[in-house]
């Protein structure tokens, strides 16, 4: 492929589109989630407008549903901001796996895709960045319809409330695990993943199982963490 | 359509506590030193993250999350993203639907 000093415009409307066709399955498996959120935002006596604003502003599921479990009128932004803070600190280890692979992106631009890193964002530019060179036109591609997705369909269900019924009876909820499964098979390099795998599990359900709260996703992320550490130790010795 | 001062204030401590931790990831490594050790458990995190998030439903959720999750995996083996993801949702509606 011939280096051009700026990438044509055909090259930047292709990885967009890459990126849209890539995050399509996510952008399904959203939609009901976020319907259900607007509805279970509503029961809480959020406006429309709030729960959109909250959607648009905060842009991950996982801590605003924990918002909805601890919401009290008035709200109190100390414990609300601090449990997203908590629910959200895997973000930190995503944004530096992530931020790793992205030579293509200017330094403004690496930030800007930093304010979009939900989790099934960041497990598809992970995936992407190991079988293509991550460029920002195919990242805005995935973040794109998902993003407007999720504002939209946090709206919707705002609007329609209590008319939503259960996504888990037709299986919806395990949308989001699925994809997670396919993507960790995607990650699997050999034993040593094996280990790592079997370490964040282990500690993940026991703390999930032990502790109230969202600790688990932080214990099971460090245990695999350290089992890697510990690895590559091992493997320094040996050599 | 309403915004209450309260209500508004805690969204936007929400917005800033996850601009934080989204940003931080990426300030830390321009400040941090590259070895090879921390290369290894930068390449862990994914798959230790993933595996954290889907633990609980893959191994304390019940028969029919654990069943779709052994399923699912298989199928990721030889099939495209979307196929085995519909393939997984399939498995467990019907597996509750059997009552598992």
């Amino acid at each position: 492929m011939l280096q051009h000093s700026r990438p044509s415009g055909e090259f930047l409307a292709g990885e967009f589109f890459a990126g849209m066709r890539a995050i399509f399955p996510l952008v399904v498996a959203v939609l009901p989630i976020g319907l259900v959120f607007g509805a279970v935002a509503a029961t809480k006596g959020l406006s429309p407008l709030e729960t959109t604003l909250m959607s648009a502003l905060v842009f991950a599921g996982g801590s605003q549903f924990v918002a909805m479990d601890i919401w009290t009128h008035p709200a109190s932004w100390i414990g609300i901001g601090f449990a997203a803070l908590l629910v959200n600190i895997r973000h930190v280890l995503m944004s530096a796996s992530i931020g790793t692979k992205m030579q293509s992106f200017s330094g403004v631009k690496r930030y800007i895709a930093m304010l979009f890193l939900a989790d099934e964002l960041w497990a598809m530019a992970e995936f992407r960045a190991g079988a293509a060179r991550l460029t920002p036109a195919w990242y805005a591609g995935i973040v794109t319809p998902f993003y407007l997705t999720w504002v939209g369909s946090s709206l919707m269900g705002a609007l329609l409330g209590a008319f939503l019924g259960d996504p888990a009876v037709i299986g919806l909820d395990f949308a989001f695990p699925a994809v997670f499964i396919v993507l960790v098979m995607g990650f699997w390099k050999g034993p040593e993943t094996g280990a790592v795998l079997a370490a964040s599990g282990a500690a993940s359900v026991a703390v999930h199982h032990f502790v109230p709260g969202v600790w688990y996703i932080a214990a099971g992320a460090l245990a695999g963490l350290a089992t890697a550490l510990w690895q590559s130790r091992v493997r320094e010795q040996a050599a | 359509m309403t915004l209450d001062l309260n209500t508004f204030l805690a969204i936007f401590a929400m917005a800033v506590a996850t601009v934080f931790t989204r940003v931080s990831g990426l300030v830390l490594i321009r400040h941090v030193e590259m070895n090879e050790r921390r290369r290894t458990a930068i390449e862990a995190i994914p798959p230790a993250v993933l595996m954290a998030v889907i633990a609980p439903t893959a191994f304390a959720a019940g028969w029919a999350e654990t069943l779709a999750c052994a399923v699912t995996a298989i199928a990721a083996r030889r099939l495209p993203m979307l196929v085995s993801v519909v393939i997984g949702v399939a498995t467990v509606a019907l597996l509750r639907a059997v009552g598992l």
